[in-house]
């Protein structure tokens, strides 16, 4: 229960970051908030050559405006983002996701950028990211290529950042004005990864429905856009019979898992469930 | 080997270890300060929070080095002048500890926790301590403690 040697790094700037990944050549874990690769050190599940942690980048950490977008650096604490103006004002569903992100401590530590690269399919930003298609930063020896939440995920805990990648920067298109939204989880106890989370975001005119936005959480290998689901509620509108109906087709639209937290057929049913829920929730806070 | 040198309840201390020694070891071994306990070792019970740089954080998913030039508060750290802190009296008062063993991780975290929400409803409260576990399930009476330091807290500030 305590880590393995590692050689320790701890640069100033992310240039520096990146020439030592580059010697490492793959051996090396980028350290960020470290809540979750430090309990994989402890039970020595990762066995890296050598940490390179990110936490002495000051530049890393930042929420800026920029075109429409909220633009995060990689190294900004959940906490920060929790009680963010910015973030409160133009990504609600964010803030609302935050509160759901582990416990108090593990937040003030927590970056939002360790949480994407990280990719646990139960985790709830991914799910957000995916759901607002909000893209990611990556920086390379090569230089710098963004990343949409589409393409970013591949499976569990794997993303396509090459070894000498570090994603420095997540970017969030910010939510229309009166936009309702809702992130419904269900988890064994508070705080846990989710079994099922939903992440809803609906754009209402009257009973119509301009834009609807649905992503998982715990469902699969990747957070999983319900696209076919949303096309309902865009075609039908926003009454009860459309949102059942988008339920339904939600869980369809999944393949889940079975594993020790719960059966496929269980999370196949909470997506069901959770999807009603968070699109209930939704339309009763959007406005227009 | 790492030269660690960082302020534990306002004392300036300078350590060596290993770059892959776990912050709680380092203030329990290097620097004896015994009030924070090691439970799962990995980021779940809460026994080892502490304040780091004023916010509580868990020390048993941190490492030592990481602390260089950090200000921590620990248990140790909360009583002042030889008068307990308004949030250990309160756990005193309302039958807030039995064992012990999760006591420094619940006041660390209820302390930053009345200082993001200086008075919170019984649900908030639970949702804030939900860091912590408590295997004498005695959460009600921590729930009371912090329902009761909360108004002495926010006078304070």
């Amino acid at each position: 229960m305590k880590p393995p040697k590692f050689e320790y790094h701890a640069p100033r700037t992310v240039d520096e970051a990146l020439a030592l990944l580059g010697r490492y050549g793959g051996d090396a874990k980028v350290l960020a908030g470290g809540q979750s690769l430090m309990p994989l050190l402890n039970f020595r599940l990762a066995r890296p050559a050598a940490l390179v942690d990110l936490n002495r980048i000051a530049s890393l950490a930042y929420i800026r405006e920029h075109d429409g977008q909220i633009r995060f650096g990689a190294m900004t604490r959940q906490r920060t983002i929790e009680f963010s103006p910015v973030v409160a004002q133009r990504l609600p569903l964010l803030k609302e996701a935050t509160r759901w992100v582990g416990h108090l401590p593990i937040r003030t530590r927590g970056t939002i950028g360790g949480s994407i690269a990280h990719a646990d399919p139960s985790a709830e930003y991914p799910a957000v990211l995916a759901a607002l298609e909000g893209e990611v930063v990556a920086r390379g020896a090569k230089g710098e290529r963004v990343i949409r939440a589409g393409d970013l995920f591949q499976t569990y805990l794997t993303t396509n950042l090459a070894p000498d990648e570090i994603l420095t920067e997540v970017r969030l298109p910010a939510m229309p004005a009166g936009a309702g939204y809702a992130l419904e989880e269900f988890a064994r106890r508070h705080g846990d990864f989710a079994i099922i989370g939903i992440a809803a975001m609906v754009v209402r005119d009257g009973q119509r429905c301009k834009l609807a936005r649905l992503a998982t959480a715990g469902a699969g290998p990747v957070p999983v856009r319900l696209r076919a689901a949303e096309e309902i509620l865009e075609r039908d509108g926003l009454g009860d019979a459309a949102i059942e109906a988008a339920a339904r087709r939600a869980t369809e639209l999944v393949d889940p898992d079975a594993d020790i937290h719960a059966s496929a057929d269980y999370r196949r049913h909470l997506t069901g469930v959770l999807t009603k829920r968070a699109l209930v929730r939704a339309i009763g806070v959007a406005r227009g | 080997m790492v030269t660690v040198r960082l302020k534990v309840n306002d004392v300036a201390h300078e350590g060596r270890c290993e770059p892959r020694k776990l912050l709680v070891d380092f203030i329990r071994e290097d620097l004896g300060l015994t009030g924070t306990h090691v439970g799962c070792e990995h980021g779940i019970c809460g026994a080892c929070t502490i304040m780091f740089n004023g916010e509580a954080a868990r020390s048993c998913i941190m490492l030592a080095v990481q602390a260089d030039g950090a200000e921590l508060l620990t248990v140790e750290g909360l009583m002042r002048e030889g008068k307990l802190h308004p949030l250990q009296e309160a756990f005193r008062e309302h039958h807030g500890l039995q064992c012990g063993f999760c006591t420094p991780g619940m006041l660390l975290t209820a302390l930053d926790f009345l200082r993001t929400n200086p008075s919170p409803n019984d649900r908030e409260i639970r949702e804030g301590i939900s860091a912590v576990l408590c295997r004498c399930t005695g959460y009600q009476g921590i729930v009371n403690a912090v329902r009761a330091a909360a108004p002495t807290l926010a006078a304070r500030r």
